[in-house]
């Protein structure tokens, strides 16, 4: 079964998609895909990771792999749903995407062991954990700044039960700009997988239903301008489409639908 | 006017607190022997690290050199988690084998939505004003974000209420006092900030959107101290109030909550 959330005539309402795509109430009735905006469908804590595909950090000139977890927190002030719209800041050089697979927390978890840790998980999700290297400083880095503006982690479309993904480590992941593919890799590649980080984080905090663990990305980062059209995807899971603004029409329509 | 929230027969009440004691909205007077403060205000809790002067300075000359390369030229901002949030005369827990140190701060509470807003308007969005205590294991290094030493359960009691930002006035020039078992353990003033409370929010709010109910901890002073189990540690803020927290040994029963 796939969960969201959705605005539909003004009100917030959770439903499910069927394997046709049709999106459906509750009751059963089916909403004109059209007249929905999608949010985010978990909105939690999301803790998210660097550096966990080896071929990244590769990538980004690290030497060695991490022996440790790198997590950072994000707050939903950073969160957009499907088919939303991010921003790139004017007079930046490098802004670019990272397809994740990201694990829903679905009950309460505290010093959860990894062999006890997916039962602990509601389902998987999708987000594209987009950065801004012009911004990266050396104090707790991946700053704030790089990782938790406004609007720019898109997650979704939906949660897809747990059960329904048999095998989170054998994911292909992609992601395309303007339908031309950009980046490929597979989950089969983390450094610490969803069970580890779950014994991990729970071991010193307590993780609540809806928290979210974002897994890292692997290689193959490029920059996002204003006008691209950018999907994130990973086999079973989902497709997260999201469209980059400028600065300017960003906070232009922020003022209208606010005003 | 002072805003707290309070739970009574299990139940959370809004109150406002005066002279004469806790009132509900009708007026009445509430009993104190069977309450528990509960945290005033539940939004997103930001973080600034480094925006005590002193503080900043003793890092300076380590500041010049890597991980670091340079000091920070921009907000050194984390996220305390919500599972963090703690009310006033609750129990923190020190984590088997860790120390523990408090982090006295003046917390800024938002009032409406701010986004890009300047300087000069930057107190309008401000709701008041509480006392945040901003628990953490030590820093060894401000390189990588601060999860583990930050993100604990029930590491950052707030409260015990929100003092209303007319009644405060200017944030600047605030003493914070911590004291450990009735002696004074730090010290410092908010007048001393790298960067005052209405810059924090025109720089914050310029890639994130400040929501009601958000805190800002503003920044805890140079010289942390270490408390151990059985400790009682009070923060006391200039017109704004003062937070008290029992400190125990983690895995205890929370005989420290006293009310």
């Amino acid at each position: 079964m796939k969960h969201a959330r959705i605005r539909h005539n003004g009100e917030v309402l959770d439903v499910t998609v069927n394997d046709d795509g049709d999106i459906l109430l509750a009751d059963g009735t089916p909403l004109d895909a059209g007249q929905v905006t999608w949010l985010p469908p978990a909105t939690g804590t999301m803790f998210a990771l660097g550096l966990n595909y080896a071929d990244h950090a590769a990538e980004l000139s690290f030497k060695s792999a991490p022996k440790e977890p790198l997590v950072f927190v994000k707050a939903p002030n950073a969160y957009t749903g499907h088919d939303g719209y991010s921003w790139r800041p004017d007079n930046v050089d490098y802004m670019h995407y990272e397809c994740e697979l990201v694990a829903v927390i679905g009950k309460t978890a505290r010093n959860v062991s990894r062999a006890d840790a997916l039962e602990y998980v509601a389902g998987y999700t999708l987000c594209n954990d987009y950065a801004i290297r012009d911004y990266l400083e050396n104090y707790y880095r991946p700053n704030l700044r790089v990782k938790n503006r406004d609007s720019t982690t898109p997650v979704g479309p939906w949660i897809i039960d747990r059960s329904q993904v048999p095998e989170p480590n054998n994911l292909t992941l992609r992601t395309y700009i303007n339908g031309e593919l950009k980046q490929e890799g597979s989950t089969a590649d983390m450094i610490f997988d969803v069970p580890f980080l779950i014994e991990y984080l729970s071991g010193f905090m307590t993780l609540q239903p809806g928290d979210m663990i974002a897994t890292g990305t692997p290689k193959g980062m490029a920059d996002v301008q204003p006008g691209d059209v950018v999907d994130v995807e990973i086999e079973g899971i989902g497709r997260l489409r999201n469209t980059m603004l400028s600065e300017s029409e960003f906070f232009k329509n922020a003022k209208e639908q606010s005003s | 006017m002072r805003h707290a929230l309070v739970e009574i027969n299990g139940d959370p009440v809004a109150v406002t607190v005066d002279d004469d004691g806790l009132r509900r909205a009708n007026g009445d007077l509430v009993g104190t022997d069977r309450l528990r403060w509960l945290p005033p205000v539940s939004g997103t809790m930001f973080g600034i690290a480094l925006n005590d002067r002193a503080l900043l300075e003793s890092h300076l000359d380590s500041f010049n050199h890597p991980p670091y390369e340079k000091p920070p030229t921009r907000p050194v901002l984390f996220i305390k988690t919500p599972n963090t949030r703690n009310g006033h005369q609750r129990a923190v827990s020190r984590p088997a084998g860790e120390r523990l140190q408090p982090g006295p701060s003046l917390g800024v509470v938002i009032g409406k939505s701010a986004s890009r807003v300047r300087e000069t308007d930057a107190l309008d969005y401000v709701a008041g004003y509480t006392v945040v205590n901003e628990f953490s294991l030590p820093e060894d290094s401000y390189y990588r974000p601060a999860v583990k030493a930050k993100c604990r359960d029930g590491f950052c009691p707030l409260g015990p209420w929100v003092t209303s930002a007319d009644e405060v006035g200017d944030p600047a020039g605030l003493a914070v006092r911590l004291s450990v078992n009735g002696e004074l353990k730090q010290e410092g003033n908010t007048a001393n900030f790298v960067r005052p409370v209405a810059r924090l929010i025109a720089e914050l709010s310029e890639f994130m959107t400040l929501h009601e109910g958000d805190v800002l901890i503003a920044g805890v002073p140079a010289g942390r101290v270490d408390v151990q189990p059985g400790d009682e540690v009070a923060v006391e803020i200039d017109r704004v109030g003062t937070l008290v927290s029992f400190v125990t040994e983690e895995g205890a029963p929370r005989e420290g909550d006293r009310s």
